[in-house]
């Protein structure tokens, strides 16, 4: 077996991941924002909740999350496939780092912004969405751009709920031919190169909000 | 006498241990231009925050166009509903120091966004009404820029028209040239000067610009320790004030 015949199960592995880096990436900034606007309510149980979804998943292991739900909860009766498992642990390890990025970015917005906002009478929901929200996401796209590749690299971890991504497809191979070596390096670069078309993908949404949102910032006339 | 638009009746606000209002009272009919003087932490620019709803009072009697702020079953710091405190920031606007513009937005929708959003105003006429107001603080020409291609005075007058745009029978000043350079003052004035004539248009004025403040204004009020020291008709309050920290208080800025 030469190196170009790796390429096979490795590409089909990089495949599994790619989507489910994907997946997750997506639902895990949808629950960042749900989580982190709710960790900024003014309504404690509403705080509260997303404070405790937020603990809990920063404060435990990845590999321990993918065990639990998916050797743990069935045995409560609630059982998914391990693709689904691995999404769904994904988006809300994600979810739970991402929250505290949009809390934080819209806590960055000054207090000012908010007082002007109050001024003009405009409602809480309005000065969210179209006074903080634009000026604070923004800020975010950096953070989130770095918990995109987190996340990507995560993904090695769901090979060992038995899903065939590419460290999994890496271990098989290693198991069959010994080459070491050369398999490793190879997925080594397969992850990097993901990991690149992650970063550009993130920079270009970045640029485009800045472009949608755009408002120089330096000051001249 | 007809009932004052604003009448504070022994209000008292803290903070923590801090009393910044102290049992004051303060009455100001509808169309008056009223200038609050003082040193820092008198509680001057707290009248004009409360007044806002930016902050909540702990004790005494609001109102303002009739409505009192405090409802009797209100609940939370503001002893209000946010229906109730909305009612009441619908007759006031206000211009901040620091001119707080949305710097995301173009100078036209900084001023078109609350009428059309708050008051349900057809785009097209908000952004007459606001290529109108543009004009009026001389600025039509910047109304696509965005606040951080404006100076500090351009950006203030801006506000002021944001402030206009939604048609406040009170208009209050928050230090409103404090942060600008000197030489971008006066464009400001300039503009306050115009709103002053005004003849329904209630006008609370925190400055530290005396001269404007003695030009512009039907009473002049000083303030010290949370408590109205003295005030008066200005001619009158700056040739010839009576009480002896009211003179020591002039004699500094005027000197100083």
């Amino acid at each position: 077996m030469t190196w170009s015949q790796y390429l096979v199960p490795l590409l089909k592995g990089a495949q599994i991941t790619v989507m489910i880096s994907l997946a997750s990436i997506v639902l895990g900034a949808i629950i960042a924002f749900v989580a982190g606007i709710a960790r900024t309510s003014a309504n404690p149980v509403i705080s509260g909740i997303a404070f405790t979804y937020v603990v809990l998943f920063r404060g435990t292991p990845l590999l321990v999350q993918l065990f639990w739900f998916y050797y743990a909860l069935p045995l409560v009766g609630v059982s998914f496939d391990p693709i689904t498992t691995g999404i769904m642990v994904l988006s809300l390890l994600t979810g739970a780092f991402g929250a505290e990025v949009v809390r934080g970015a819209l806590l960055a917005v000054p207090p000012q912004q908010h007082e002007a906002a109050r001024a003009l009478n405009f409602s809480k929901s309005y000065t969210l969405w179209h006074i903080s929200m634009p000026q604070a996401i923004i800020e975010m796209m950096p953070a989130f751009g770095n918990l995109a590749v987190q996340n990507l690299k995560d993904t090695a971890l769901v090979s060992l709920i038995s899903i065939a991504d590419l460290t999994f497809q890496a271990q098989s191979l290693r198991n069959i031919t010994l080459d070491s070596a050369t398999v490793y390096t190879l997925t080594l670069l397969g992850y990097f190169i993901i990991a690149l078309c992650l970063m550009v993908i993130m920079r270009l949404i970045e640029m485009k909000l800045r472009r949608g949102a755009a408002f120089p910032r330096s000051a001249h006339s | 006498m007809t009932t004052p638009i604003i009448r504070f009746q022994d209000v008292t606000k803290r903070f923590g241990a801090l009393t910044v209002l102290d049992d004051f009272n303060f009455d100001v009919r509808q169309g008056e231009k009223v200038t609050l003087i003082g040193p820092s932490g008198s509680g001057k620019s707290t009248v004009l925050r409360i007044l806002m709803t930016l902050e909540p009072f702990q004790e005494g009697n609001l109102e303002l166009a009739g409505l009192s702020y405090h409802e009797p079953q209100g609940r939370g710091e503001f002893k209000a509903s946010e229906k109730h405190l909305h009612r009441i920031r619908s007759n006031v606007g206000m211009v901040f120091q620091s001119f707080n513009l949305f710097p995301h937005m173009s100078v036209l929708r900084n001023i078109v966004e609350a009428p059309v959003a708050v008051l349900k105003m057809k785009r097209d006429e908000a952004e007459g009404r606001a290529v109108e107001l543009l004009r009026m603080v001389g600025l039509l020409d910047k109304k696509d820029h965005y606040p951080s291609q404006l100076s500090g005075g351009q950006q203030q007058r801006v506000a002021i028209a944001r402030a206009l745009a939604m048609r406040p029978r009170v208009l209050l000043f928050d230090e409103p040239t404090s942060a600008l350079d000197p030489q971008l003052v006066g464009e400001v004035l300039g503009v306050i000067r115009g709103l002053a004539h005004e003849h329904d248009l209630t006008m609370l004025l925190v400055t530290h610009e005396m001269r404007f403040a003695r030009e512009v204004s039907d009473r002049v009020c000083f303030f010290d320790k949370g408590r109205i020291v003295e005030q008066g008709e200005p001619e009158r309050f700056f040739s010839n004030p009576e009480q002896p920290r009211t003179r020591e208080f002039l004699s500094s800025v005027l000197n100083g």
